[in-house]
């Protein structure tokens, strides 16, 4: 088992986005996360890398290494950083802060850059490259991160159909390698074809799966009638102060 | 040429000017760079004034003496860096506004202990600077202090690019955000305080910002903008001490406007991102 959730509950002031979620992830699965604007499927993102602690429950991932492609990146794209040097950041956990860049992991970092389609731009400047191309960088960087279990959120929005369509031959890598992959996903078309697994989330679990037994019309009519509720006069949940 | 010799060559005054000028000008412009490079430019200047009651109360203390105002100085930024980081991490203020609250909270209480003393000739070497008068103890502490930041900097430069280019990302794979960013906001301090042992509290924000902003219109790595930032600031001590020297002009000011003049003809000229890159763009390739 690549993952653990029992009961967990995440959210902002009070508010639960995610409630009482129960997930078993089978290790090297790949599964798609689907829902509705404001489910909670970036807050579910963001409880598991530990950037959000959780309002109650428990998240158990054992010892695997995590690595995480947030859906609004931070990165500051006007730093004078070239492709190469910020790719090869996803050595960190085999150089660290002193480690030398060298030998076969600098031919790693020309491989991650040919794996994405982007060979001989590890000199060009971040600040030179289109939106695609920068998360075809993003991606790169997850390659050589090397990690056992690889969340994206949204990955393939606003890119145009090759390079989406690289970037999910990427993922489809990790998957055959055996590596637990959980993505969040709004294209249904490219879930039922290519996600064995999906998580339809609406705040509460709908349903999780074989894809096909989740992505029914009931389901996914259930799903949209759990609306985006923010009540500021909510009362306390009694599943909580059990 | 020996205009521009002769009064290094002959006066010992000048000697240990342009060493002091030069310790500031490595230490302190690579901290300025990273200040930029983060969008802290202002940060600096805040942080200069948040120095003041430190120093004010080690020369309280113990009168114009160089360990006291320097230790009281060191301790008020050092506060004012970690209460404004602090706040910043754990609160929902963001870092701009919780350090402009606590060091307009510490500019008071600096003029405040100022004036129970009443005014003082001596206070105006603290505002300005005396770079003509450093003594041996002064100018140890100048290089003490940038070899210090220069080590530093050489151990954290990873983590530090990392949390300057996508903190995220450094939080995700490892434990530096934290201790890095308030290691750097400790360099700033640092330097801001060797820096006003020669040019005052007003001017030492001044050799570390101006230089960094006139490198990032010459190159686009950031090793290139440290050479480059670091290369400027020496020539503007170099040029600010002679026209002092020869012109009589206060030294701190003019080691600035040199600073100051070569930037706005780097905004001019510089090859990346300038003026004239944009308006007079250079032939374009075919790929």
């Amino acid at each position: 088992m690549a993952l653990r959730i029992r009961d967990l509950t995440l959210g902002y002031d009070r508010h639960p986005a995610v409630h009482h979620l129960d997930l078993d992830l089978a290790t090297g699965s790949l599964t798609a996360i689907v829902g509705p604007n404001g489910a909670g499927k970036s807050t579910l993102l963001k409880g598991l890398t530990g950037e959000l602690p959780p309002l109650e429950g428990r998240i158990d991932r054992g010892a695997a290494r995590l690595a995480y492609l947030p859906q609004l990146s931070e990165v500051d794209r006007s730093f004078p950083l070239a492709v190469g040097a910020f790719v090869a950041m996803g050595l960190w956990h085999r150089v660290g802060a002193f480690g030398r860049v060298r030998g076969k992991d600098a031919m790693r970092v020309g491989e991650a850059l040919a794996a994405v389609g982007l060979t001989g731009f590890d000199r060009r400047p971040i600040s030179a490259l289109s939106g695609g191309q920068m998360q075809r960088v993003m991606f790169a960087r997850l390659l050589l991160q090397d990690a056992e279990l690889i969340l994206l959120d949204e990955p393939f929005t606003a890119l145009d159909t090759k390079t989406a369509a690289d970037l999910l031959a990427v993922v489809q890598r990790w998957h055959g390698e055996g590596r637990t992959v959980l993505a969040v996903l709004h294209d249904m078309e490219a879930v039922r074809r290519h996600f064995p697994e999906t998580l339809l989330l609406a705040r509460e679990k709908v349903a999780h799966g074989a894809t096909d037994t989740v992505l029914t019309a009931e389901n996914l009519f259930r799903a949209r009638q759990m609306s985006e509720a923010f009540d500021d006069s909510a009362n306390l949940c009694a599943r909580g102060a059990a | 040429m020996s205009w521009l010799v002769d009064p290094f060559a002959d006066f010992a005054f000048m000697q240990r000017a342009l060493l002091g000028c030069l310790a500031i000008s490595l230490g302190a412009t690579p901290v300025g760079v990273f200040l930029l490079l983060r969008r802290m430019s202002l940060t600096g200047d805040a942080m200069a004034h948040a120095i003041l009651p430190g120093a004010a109360v080690g020369y309280l203390v113990a009168g114009l003496n160089l360990g006291a105002m320097t230790l009281g100085g060191v301790m008020a930024g050092l506060v004012v860096a970690v209460l404004t980081g602090a706040v910043a991490r754990f609160t929902s203020l963001r870092e701009d506004a919780s350090l402009a609250a606590f060091y307009l909270i510490s500019l008071a209480l600096g003029v405040l202990l100022v004036s129970l003393k009443g005014s003082n000739v001596d206070l105006m070497h603290v505002l300005f600077g005396t770079v003509l008068a450093l003594d041996d103890a002064a100018l140890t502490l100048l290089c003490a202090i940038t070899t210090f930041t220069l080590v530093t900097l050489a151990l954290i430069f990873r983590p530090l690019v990392l949390e300057c280019a996508d903190p995220r990302f450094l939080a995700s794979v490892s434990r530096w955000s934290g201790p890095v960013h308030f290691l750097f906001l400790g360099l700033v301090v640092l330097n801001l305080v060797a820096g006003f042992q020669a040019l005052g509290t007003l001017m030492a924000v001044g050799i570390m910002i101006l230089p960094a902003a006139a490198a990032r219109f010459w190159a686009n790595s950031i090793g290139g903008m440290l050479a480059v930032a670091a290369a400027i600031a020496a020539a503007s001590s170099v040029a600010g001490l002679l026209a002092s020297f020869h012109a009589g002009l206060p030294s701190g000011p003019a080691i600035i406007l040199a600073a100051g003049t070569l930037y706005l003809l780097s905004l001019a000229f510089g090859p990346s991102g300038s003026l004239a890159a944009r308006y007079w763009p250079r032939a374009h390739l075919e790929a």
